[in-house]
């Protein structure tokens, strides 16, 4: 098997990833950096994130305010160190951005914009008008094309961690132009591989997010923390999913119901604020998981409109004129025309909440450190945690930063603790021979389509805003099942050169492990609280479970949950209240 | 290794492949009859050089209902290559005043303005008016 | 609901000697796009189809292909647009990999080449943004929104006929570093920028800026770029006291 020495392999090359490779590259240009990824950097799914990166930069703003906002948000599930490192890191990494010219939108002084963006309570968003992850992902692309040291392996598949003596010792990926299986022998590897909303029929996901990054560090032995929290971006184009940033009411966008009223006020955001001048932290500027649980009742209430995909409320934004939805919304206003059809100068756009992003991943430290020695996530892939149970919008794209470069330092400072254990080569060779297994089974009588079609309906019935004890048993159910007869399955394309026949197979593979790490989690978290509403347990309940979840792989049956205290070092939990009029 | 790309061949179905293929061809063959022209007109110097026999007989030729033809094409092609041209200024021109910048119309339209105020200039020396 | 007939060309060089096409009826939704049409017979007609996608949003740049002979991005070429069969290739000038994969190697070198990225004018400052006003921003922006989707590399017939024509995508990313207020890169990039192969080997057919996808405008990057290598040239010549 070909073999490639590194001292640090990173997978993924999208925002975190090409981050821990240029601080990585910069620190020490002797450095040897595999920077691995089943696509081409500027693919990675960072492109698609439209709306901004929070950080304080402006007079009025402070990091006590983007603290409290983030914990608040998160319904008191983030980690307040982990939250206090991510705010005081955030304005110096979008500096730094700004420094390798990535071309945010400015003020007319110079200075760089913000916006205001939901459950914040100042304007802290830095944006490119709203295409800003693809501008992030291609200042950080280009950027790292100076640094010789980073050696990159585009459309490689990695199918394993390698761990030896209780460490990971490198990793094993396919060459999917060749079809070939190449072993990279790395002293630590970095894991910054995304999301996983691929699992579920109806996400603003790419076809990438399909969880392999969560996946490899589950099987080598890493928990998935609170993977039962799912993010619901509450405006979706009915059609096809696709993302209408929160920016939309940023600008100034409303909700309506099929009355016309704005029912936001009606789920404790309230009272209505004046419309085209929107009040932050309330009424459209309510969180992600309020304003996408507040659809859910209207739907039930029969006040949702009737589409050909089904029900959605509407977006509106034509008394933001023409000019500001050009300049600021150019994207929005693109694809509502082309997917839907509205043009959203004209008329009001019908949109629908969309699964959108895992707060949960892989478990790791403050410092972007799993348990297992060697190895390091950052990213959607990871659970620091920062999002707790909801993610406030224009955190991620910062997490991407702040995290990426500390996965950086931290596999710096493993590597100059010196030694590493040798060998791997043995490992290597079994994950290859699974491989093969997989490719040249006959016999087989499950397809990869099949079982993916039954996981999306199990996780879209189940695991959706509101999810029930029954509904929970049902799924953990249906994935057990699924997991036995994923070792059924048997591929049609039984070729090297770059068969997606196989791709998609092991996708689906990381899928349904994510998949029952997310229901098995849900089905244990006897509670609601963020972006996790159980129907059977409306209420929160901090005595029982202010605590993150850890699912553990367990091989031939379902996960182990165990739970873990959260770290609150100086917000206690209290009340998540978006009522503008309180304040 | 199973790898073997494959490499379709250019054959110059091109051209046809598209109308904005058909239309760059055309200006780019408009060279031809510019070219061809340019060469008659030194032709023509030669002509002067030697004296009014030569210069007259060079007149006849240029009035042949053949030299007319050619000389309708000449300006059609050039006509049509001048205005492609002018139409593709403000893509290698831009100017911004402030935060924006002028419409391409502007652009063209000056250019169009400029070659219109030369070629009046010529005739007017020509004498035609 | 409409069936749609599909011819999509196949190549796998394992098994077939040279490509050729297959034929897919598929019953689509009326609001479909190819790329679902190839979802879907990926998912219930022929696993064994090969080709990218990701972001059904036309902003990762994945899904390029010949759509009825044009340079088009799947994920927006809508089924309503084409009303016969609909015959799909992989991206036109590139070398097939497998059915609608081409080996893009050469755009990726090209890109690192003209060195893509900050060569900073002024050191940085302090613990703040370089100021950039909203002119400045905008005299650039245009040529930022690439995707590197390489729809101008393949309706581009000079890169066809001279594949070591640095192309479209790539010198409109080196202009795009070269108008930005905060670099000072030009000289460096020039190397690449107005060699034979550079701008110079561009006769402005113009076909990389209708087809773009974002409307980055490439022809409009490459000839001010020849404008401004002509202006380069002169000074160095007839106004040699003018060069720093």
């Amino acid at each position: 098997m070909e073999t490639h020495s590194a001292d640090v392999a990173i997978i993924g090359a999208g925002g975190a990833g090409l981050r821990a490779a240029i601080a990585l590259a910069q620190s020490a240009p002797s450095l040897r950096i595999a920077l691995i990824s089943k696509v081409y950097p500027m693919r990675s799914h960072t492109c698609a994130a439209e709306g901004g990166a929070a950080g304080v930069i402006k007079p009025d703003d402070s990091l006590e305010h983007h603290f409290n906002d983030t914990v608040g948000g998160g319904d008191w599930l983030s980690d307040q160190d982990a939250v206090d490192y991510f705010i005081r890191e955030a304005p110096t990494e979008l500096l730094q951005l700004e420094h390798w010219g990535c071309p945010w939108s400015r003020e007319a002084d110079g200075s760089v914009a913000v916006r205001p963006f939901g459950g914040m309570k100042k304007q802290r968003t830095w944006f490119a008008a709203d295409k800003s992850g693809f501008h992030i992902l291609h200042t950080l692309f280009q950027t790292s094309l100076q640094f010789p040291s980073i050696q990159r392996f585009d459309e490689f598949y990695a199918t394993d961690l390698l761990v030896e003596d209780g460490r990971c010792v490198g990793l094993t990926a396919i060459e999917m132009r060749s079809g070939q299986m190449r072993w990279f022998d790395a002293r630590a590897v970095i894991i910054a591989g995304g999301g996983a909303g691929r699992m579920f029929p109806f996400t603003t996901n790419g076809a990438i997010k399909t969880g392999d990054g969560m996946a490899l560090a589950y099987r080598a032995g890493v928990p998935l923390k609170d993977m039962e929290f799912v993010q619901y971006h509450p405006t979706g184009l009915p059609s096809t999913g696709t993302l209408l940033t929160e920016a939309c009411r940023g600008e100034g966008g409303v909700l309506l119901n099929k009355n016309g009223r704005r029912f936001l006020q009606d789920y404790g955001m309230g009272p209505e604020t004046p419309l085209g001048k929107p009040v932050l932290k309330t009424m459209e500027l309510g969180p992600r998981d309020r304003v996408s649980q507040a659809f859910w009742h209207e739907q039930r209430k029969g006040n949702a409109i009737a589409t050909r995909w089904g029900d959605a409320m509407l977006l509106d934004m034509r008394h933001l004129g023409e000019k500001t939805i050009n300049e600021r919304l150019p994207l929005v206003r693109d694809m509502s025309i082309s997917y839907m059809g509205v043009d959203p100068v004209t008329d009001p756009v019908p949109v629908r909440p969309v699964v959108h992003y895992m707060m949960g991943g892989i478990h790791t430290d403050i410092n972007a450190a799993t348990s297992l020695p060697g190895l390091y996530a950052a990213g959607e892939c990871a659970c620091v945690s920062i999002n707790g149970a909801n993610r406030l919008g224009s955190n991620s794209l910062t997490e991407l930063l702040v995290f990426g470069r500390r996965a950086a330092v931290s596999a710096l400072e493993y590597l100059q603790q010196g030694g590493r254990p040798a060998g791997g080569a043995a490992l290597a060779e079994a994950a290859q021979a699974r491989v093969r297994e997989l490719v040249q089974r006959t016999g087989g009588t499950e397809s990869v389509a099949g079982l993916r079609k039954e996981m999306m309906q199990a996780m879209e019935e189940h695991a959706g805003i509101y999810r029930s004890g029954e509904g929970l048993a049902a799924a953990c159910a249906k994935l057990g099942e699924l997991r036995q007869r994923y070792r059924r399955i048997e591929l049609h394309d039984k070729t090297n050169v770059y068969n997606t026949d196989l791709l998609q197979a092991l996708e689906l593979g990381s899928m349904l492990d994510c998949a029952e790490a997310v229901v098995q989690s849900a089905a244990a978290r006897k509670e609601s609280r963020g972006a996790h509403q159980r129907l059977d347990f409306p209420g929160r309940d901090d005595r029982q479970f202010l605590r993150h979840s850890l699912a553990a792989y367990a091989g031939e049956g379902p996960p182990r949950v165990s739970y873990r205290d959260v770290v609150i070092t100086r917000s206690p939990p209290g009340v998540r209240d978006y009522s503008g009029g309180h304040e | 290794m199973s790898r073997r790309p494959y490499a379709r061949p250019i054959t110059s179905e091109w051209i046809f492949r598209h109308p904005r293929y058909i239309r760059y061809m055309v200006r780019e063959f408009s060279c031809l009859f510019i070219g061809g022209w340019t060469l008659l007109m030194v032709w023509g110097f030669k002509a002067l050089s030697e004296g009014p026999a030569a210069w007259a007989a060079f007149l006849e030729l240029l009035q042949t209902p053949a030299s007319i033809v050619f000389h309708l094409l000449t300006l059609a092609f050039a006509a049509y290559h001048s205005v492609t041209w002018f139409n593709l200024t403000p893509k290698a021109l831009p100017v911004q005043l402030g935060e924006e910048f002028l419409p391409d119309r502007v652009i063209s339209g000056a250019h169009f303005a400029a070659w219109a105020a030369v070629s009046a200039g010529l005739l007017y020396f020509a004498g035609a008016f | 609901m409409r069936q749609v007939e599909l011819e999509v060309l196949r190549y796998n060089p394992e098994t077939d000697r040279e490509p050729h096409f297959q034929r897919y009826a598929v019953d689509c939704q009326e609001e479909w796009v190819v790329l679902d049409a190839l979802n879907h017979v990926k998912e219930t007609l022929d696993p064994t189809l090969s080709y990218r996608w990701s972001c059904h949003m036309a902003v990762c740049g994945s899904c390029g292909m010949m759509v009825n002979g044009e340079p088009k991005l799947a994920c927006k070429a809508f089924l309503r647009d084409y009303p016969g069969v609909i015959r799909v290739e992989p991206l036109r000038h590139f070398p097939v990999e497998r059915d609608l994969v081409t080996v893009i190697d050469d755009f990726v070198a090209k890109l690192a080449r003209v060195k893509p990225y900050l060569i900073p004018k002024d050191k940085a400052p302090e613990a703040a943004e370089f100021r950039q006003t909203p002119a400045q921003l905008k005299r650039y922006k245009q040529f930022t929104l690439c995707i590197n989707c390489m729809l101008c590399y393949a309706a581009c017939p000079e890169y066809g006929l001279i594949p070591k024509y640095l192309g479209p995508a790539a010198i409109a990313l080196a202009h795009r570093w070269n108008r930005d207020s905060r670099d000072g890169g030009r000289d460096a990039r020039q190397e690449e920028l107005a060699a034979t192969e550079g701008a110079w080997e561009c006769s402005f057919v113009g076909a990389c800026s209708e087809v773009c996808p974002e409307h980055v405008d490439p022809a409009g990057a490459i000839q001010q770029v020849k404008i401004e290598s002509t202006v380069d040239w002169y000074q160095a010549h007839l106004m040699p006291w003018t060069k720093k």
